[in-house]
């Protein structure tokens, strides 16, 4: 299916991109061109197939339900770019 | 000085023993030379020089105390997408461009554990997305044998600094071909383990499902090595698998007699450069002058491996991406543009344009209305193409194959059609779908100089099999031995 400008602008809402003009006509373009290259999947009967997820056998491992504390509080601040010393920053949500 | 930057790491091991020399002077043997050719080839992102001295001083006690493994004191370099606690790890984004370790990958603490010495941080395309090294925030990295040409990538610093001679072995990352063909550009020696058998506990996240940490080096041996240092079960990794880990180098006996080698037809078809036919066809000789058999295998799906591949990575990574949103780390751009804006802003201004372009095609990927159409489509195919390879290997121990349809190609040759170059990948990607181990060795050399790579895809687990061909291999010839002017 070809894409559209209108597509490029709803994805990248969705991707929480802001995109210019001239990205959007060239991510139009080159997104079509990769998604016409992968529909050469359709080719392949995958009725009766089971998807891959993973390739290793999963397990879900369980663990003892103990509680712990993480230390060091600063050095998981330390990247962040604002912080009040103790939590992580953000723009105001509600009005 | 140019003697000690060519030492394997079992001649190292043997003099550091000795007491001939000492891992401080290793170290700066190394140092100086990354100082003299950093200019040149941009393969490091960070160097770490003081980090390395002080790794190097108490490499120097331990081996003094007779306490040392076999990466005691050895100089290494790590992709930046790997954390090293006390290290800028940035993954080759803008968005990380001040990001600070804040704790060490398990296969770096694994690393510092057993004594090796970290000399730096290595270039690579930006969040592993790219076959070139052209995509880093940081600047692109040189291929050491011809500075016009790409080293490959995403892993290209890490293949490009081996070949230089800038650390003994390296840490690499592979998703789709990013260990392998880079060291194939840059005539090393490359590595991509079974999936689960390296921790990725640390590794910033690319495609979860198929990222997976390996080892680089001028030989089998160097990096059968590393392997041993890194493999093995993580409680901090639930993707890795608690299987032994062998010892990788007791396995390289030599012997290869008896060994049953695929090759598959697809990976011969047209569009495979006639050097590299050559070349690799020479190889698969090589091993059966050795004892190994040779036959012809058919991979029948493998035309839809990239396709596959595509869209399964990058639905990962629009996934695991999300994360950078500037609110817990890195940039954070409009912050007065409420929390969407911030968001919008500050990924729009940290990465750059293949990420994006991924994430975008991620995102559509698993879309309303088009998820079953591409993702759920291609994780059936992904099905189809691991079962290729279990009826393959119902018969035969190894697959052999080019890695690349072509040796190391010219820089800004194929940046304005992102297709084209996914598609150098076409050789690389169906070992990841199917969570294979891929080694790839250098085994000749094009019309213009440059290196030739060969793959040899294994079993789930077998890693000893593939890296006894590969230094069966190398015992009988002196390809990995070349090196750059």
């Amino acid at each position: 299916m070809p894409i559209t400008r209108d597509d490029v602008r709803h994805v990248a809402l969705l991707a929480r991109l802001e995109i210019t003009e001239n990205e959007e006509q060239e991510l139009a373009a080159q997104l079509d061109q990769i998604i016409a290259y992968v529909e050469v999947l359709e080719k392949l009967d995958t009725e009766d197939v089971e998807p891959t997820s993973y390739i290793t056998p999963m397990e879900t491992p369980f663990r003892e339900d103990v509680v712990s504390t993480t230390p060091d509080t600063e050095r998981w601040l330390a990247n962040a770019p604002a912080t009040d010393g103790r939590h992580f920053r953000v723009p105001k949500i509600i009005e | 000085m140019s003697d000690l930057i060519s030492l394997s790491i079992d001649e190292a091991r043997r003099r550091l023993d000795a007491r001939e020399i000492s891992s401080l002077e290793l170290t700066e043997a190394f140092l100086a030379r990354i100082e003299a050719t950093q200019g040149k080839l941009n393969t490091f992102i960070s160097t770490t020089p003081e980090m390395a001295r002080a790794q190097a001083e108490e490499a120097d006690r331990r081996i003094a105390s007779g306490d040392a493994g076999p990466l005691c004191g050895i100089p290494v370099g790590v992709k930046d997408i790997i954390l090293a606690r006390g290290t800028r790890t940035t993954a080759a984004s803008a968005i990380l461009k001040s990001y600070e370790a804040p704790y060490d990958a398990t296969v770096v603490a694994r690393m510092r554990a057993a004594g090796a010495v970290l000399v730096g941080k290595l270039n690579c395309d930006e969040f592993a997305m790219g076959s070139s090294n052209e995509n880093s925030a940081y600047g692109l990295t040189r291929n050491p044998w011809d500075t016009d040409r790409v080293p490959g990538g995403s892993s290209g610093g890490s293949a490009a600094a081996v070949a230089a001679r800038q650390c003994i072995v390296s840490l690499g990352t592979d998703t789709g071909g990013s260990i392998r063909q880079p060291a194939a550009f840059c005539g090393v020696t490359g590595l991509k383990p079974t999936y689960g058998r390296v921790s990725r506990y640390g590794v910033i996240a690319f495609a979860s499902s198929l990222d997976q940490v390996g080892p680089i080096g001028r030989s089998v041996r160097d990096a059968a090595h590393l392997l041993r240092t890194i493999a093995g079960h993580d409680r901090l990794d639930s993707t890795s698998v608690d299987n032994p880990v062998p010892d990788y180098c007791s396995a390289l006996t030599g012997d290869v007699r008896g060994l049953r080698v695929a090759l598959p037809r697809e990976y011969f078809a047209d569009g495979l450069d006639d050097d590299v036919r050559r070349a690799v066809q020479a190889a698969a000789q090589q091993l059966q002058s050795l004892g190994a058999t040779l036959e012809d295998v058919s991979l029948p799906h493998t035309e839809y491996a990239i396709a596959t591949y595509y869209l399964i990575a990058t639905a990962e990574a629009s996934s695991n991406l999300a994360r950078y949103d500037g609110t817990r780390y890195g940039v954070r751009l409009g912050n007065d543009s409420g929390l969407l804006g911030m968001y919008r802003k500050t990924r729009a201004g940290g990465f750059g344009p293949e990420v994006k372009r991924r994430i975008m095609l991620g995102t559509h990927a698993l879309s309303a209305g088009y998820y079953d159409a591409y993702y759920a489509k291609a994780q059936k195919v992904r099905t189809l193409i691991r079962r290729d390879f279990n009826s393959v290997f119902a018969n035969y121990d190894l697959i052999l194959a080019p890695t690349t349809p072509t040796p190391a190609f010219k820089i800004g040759e194929k940046t304005d059609d992102p297709l084209q170059m996914y598609l150098t990948d076409i050789f690389t990607i169906s070992a990841n779908l199917a969570g294979l181990p891929g080694l790839a060795l250098p085994c000749g050399s094009s019309a213009d100089g440059l290196p030739i790579g060969f793959q040899l895809i294994g079993k789930p687990f077998d890693e000893e099999t593939v890296l006894r061909a590969g230094d069966a291999y190398q015992r009988d010839t002196d390809w990995h031995t070349r090196l750059p002017q």
